[in-house]
């Protein structure tokens, strides 16, 4: 107050413009450091990149227009294309479906026993939360390599592969949603002595799986493009047979189009679709 | 009290409340029912039953082992006759003739092979013998035609794998491969052999204290540099474990998903104004805008990675573009909604204060989005941490590639045990830091 009084309101304004400019010099410093970081950034992943970023540029359309002259040339063969790379198809989104139902169920679990209030073992939440941080941090295709290597090729490393991730990132997002939970089910359901399972199976469940499904139609969507890109790295579906149809030398890329063009319209199908039950899901209420 | 209305008819609401009860019962059995159907037919699909038969649990216990072990490779090679002991049979990791180790002994022309438990393997120039206690001895003569194996009386064990080219003997105290030209033991020991440094580095095999003696004083083990210096340029530079390549591999990871999340939301918040349906009234140019949108996202990583790397061929680049196409797509969507939900109150207030439509956007639009943006880009940048692996293992660039390839040549199991423990701490060190980043920029939890 004091201040005011000896300096006035001008002394006041000087103060505060003073504080105002060096907030901004802060703010200019950040946003220059941080785009000096991406183009140093840029430059540094250029140069030790095999191809240039400006040639490479100029050829960006060259793969694609290829691509598409193939397939346009032999466009008899796309239907036939189209239905004979179906089956690679369905085994992905197989993966992903199981992977996801597999997850999501050992999710639920991990979730109800990591949330306070619904835990079982109230004194193991945070070894609960612990695993399903890990479980989240292991890149898929750690585990998917390895599991190649003991079980051989095919759809199963990539299932348990994925399946171990989406346990680990729905836990997380159930856990939110149970926090959200109305306990006084629980405590109604406890006073006529009903069991822990018998508790959340029919407390907390209810409430919560519309939310649950929402988030599992969410990470679905996400690991078809998962297993897509699995397949590529060894593991089976449509990714397997990209990487033979492109793969130099032998590129049949009438099959390549088809694949693309597969893949493409199922992940928009299955994006859309899950959106608008999401909607529904949540939006209902 | 009033009674039931005129109109209720109880036995049409007794029927009504069967006919849910009914479909409820139907969809709590058939909902699981479905769900089991499918199982069973994706277990049909993916061979289940067979995969016992396919998997290989010999690899199994081999990685199990090769993770926390390594091993030392004793090879006669008869055209050249040398006999070599290398770790891991790697060329940086081969003993000088004169410094082998005291389990590997010259005996005239014959090689003696001392194993654990008794076990001894000899090369001798007539023939390879395996000393088995319980068992007997395994005389193999390699001949330029073929290998001629003799052993004691019975049935052959399991763990002997014999044809007219070839025996390999698989004990756990060692393993032993016969060919008409070479003859091979391993034995295992615990731990990383040669993490820090290699045979020909001066300071291998000293320990801890003599290491730290050697740093803080002591006569300069090699001229013209500090002994410090000295170890950690011969760290830096191992050949075996290649922290140099490792050490660039991950930073080309973190690099990868770096500049492919900010990148992406460097494009994304400008086309996101155009996608906004309060922000962009032109109908044509949102539609555009959205469908831009869809592709990006519709078009997956994997493909615009195989596209990209045709161009960018392989490398950080290549990786880093790929996660900036589909990361646009998803974040000019996410950030479009978030527009479009923005609270109209701040902007009609700057609006009444004269403010143009930048000042309006800055300090009306801006604050509200910034923590969409910075919670949305923190949690893809913790995400595209683990696709830039799998992505860099595609494109040749980064930890992936390391890893992929460690795998398929199926050999060093420690070196992939290293690469992965290097990736969890990568990406807990991101989901620590945007955690971290996150509080501090929007705060709550």
């Amino acid at each position: 107050m004091t201040d005011i009084a000896l300096r006035g309101v001008d002394g006041l304004k000087v103060d505060y413009l003073a504080l105002v400019r060096r907030r901004r010099l802060y703010s200019a410093l950040l946003l220059v450091l941080f785009v000096a970081l991406i183009a140093g950034g840029f430059d540094l992943a250029d140069s030790r990149n095999a191809g240039g970023f400006w040639s490479g540029l100029s050829q960006i359309f060259d793969f694609p227009v290829e691509l598409v002259r193939e397939a346009i040339n032999k466009g008899a063969a796309l239907p036939g294309n189209l239905w004979r790379y179906l089956p690679a198809m369905i085994e992905t989104i197989n993966i992903a479906a199981v992977s996801t139902l597999l997850g999501a169920v050992l999710a639920v679990f991990l979730s109800l026993l990591s949330t306070r209030g619904l835990a079982r073992w109230p004194r193991l939440m945070p070894l609960f939360r612990r695993v399903m941080d890990t479980m989240r941090a292991i890149p898929e295709i750690v585990i998917a390599l390895v599991l190649i290597f003991v079980l051989g090729g095919g759809p199963v490393p990539a299932m348990i592969a994925i399946a171990f991730h989406t346990a680990g990132a729905l836990g997380k997002l159930f856990s939110e949603v149970n926090e959200n939970a109305d306990l006084k089910p629980i405590e109604g359901l406890s006073s006529v002595g009903a069991s822990w399972f018998q508790r959340m199976w029919l407390g907390v469940l209810p409430q919560v799986m519309p939310n649950y499904l929402s988030y599992a139609l969410l990470r679905f969507e996400i690991n078809v493009r998962a297993s897509a890109i699995l397949g590529f790295v060894g593991a089976g579906g449509i990714g397997a047979e990209l990487r033979v149809a492109i793969s130099w030398g032998t590129g049949r890329y009438d099959a390549a189009a088809a694949i693309f063009l597969l893949l493409f319209l199922t992940i928009v199908a299955i994006d859309q679709l899950s959106s608008h039950v999401r909607n529904r899901l949540v939006g209902g209420h | 009290m009033t009674t039931l209305d005129a109109g209720f008819d109880l036995a049409a609401a007794k029927r009504d409340a069967e006919r849910r009860a009914f479909r409820k019962r139907m969809l709590t059995f058939g909902i699981p029912a479905a769900v089991l159907a499918y199982l069973v037919y994706v277990a049909i699909a993916f061979d289940i039953a067979g995969l016992a038969a396919r998997a290989r649990m010999d690899n199994a216990r081999i990685l199990l082992a090769d993770m926390v072990s390594h091993k030392v490779h004793v090879t006669r090679d008869n055209r050249f006759d040398k006999t070599t002991v290398a770790i891991e049979g790697e060329n940086k990791g081969t003993y000088a003739d004169d410094q082998w180790p005291a389990w590997v002994v010259r005996e005239g022309a014959s090689t003696v092979v001392a194993l654990e438990a008794g076990n001894v393997v000899r090369f001798d120039p007539d023939a390879v013998r395996f000393d088995i206690p319980d068992y007997g001895v395994l005389e193999i003569v390699q001949n330029r035609t073929g290998i001629t194996m003799t052993m004691p009386a019975g049935a052959t064990p399991e763990w002997i794998n014999a044809s007219s080219s070839r025996v390999t003997v698989t004990r756990p105290e060692g393993r032993l491969t016969v060919t008409k030209t070479r003859a091979e033991v391993f034995r295992y020991f615990g731990g990383w052999e040669l993490f820090f440094f290699t045979l020909d580095s001066p300071f291998h095999g000293k320990d801890w204290a003599q290491l730290a003696a050697l740093a803080v004083s002591g006569e300069r083990v090699r001229a013209g540099e500090s002994n410090l210096a000295a170890m950690a340029s011969d760290v830096w530079n191992n050949a075996m474990w290649r922290h140099k390549d490792v050490a660039w591999a991950i930073f080309e990871t973190v690099l990868m998903a770096f500049l492919g999340t900010m990148g992406a939301a460097i494009l994304a918040v400008p086309l996101a104004f155009a996608a906004a349906k309060n922000f962009a009234p032109a109908f044509p140019v949102r539609f555009g805008m959205r469908r831009v949108f869809d592709f990006l996202r519709g078009v997956d990583g994997l493909i615009w990675t195989i596209i990209l790397s045709r161009a960018f061929g392989p490398g950080p680049l290549t990786g880093s573009l790929a996660i900036l196409f589909t990361d646009t797509g998803t974040f000019g969507k996410l950030f479009s909604e978030a527009l479009e939900n923005v609270d109209r109150k701040q902007i009609d207030g700057l609006r009444s204060t004269g403010a143009n439509v930048v000042q309006r956007n800055r300090f009306g639009v801006i604050p509200q989005l910034a923590p969409v943006i910075v919670s949305q880009v923190l949690y893809y940048l913790e995400s595209n941490m683990r696709s830039a692996t799998v992505i860099g293992a595609i494109v040749g660039g980064g930890i992936g590639l390391l890893l992929t390839q460690a795998i398929q040549t199926q050999k060093d199991w420690e070196e992939v045990t290293y690469y992965i423990v290097l990736t969890l701490m990568m990406v807990s060190a991101t989901d620590m830091l945007s955690g971290w980043l996150r509080s501090k920029l929007i705060g709550g939890r």
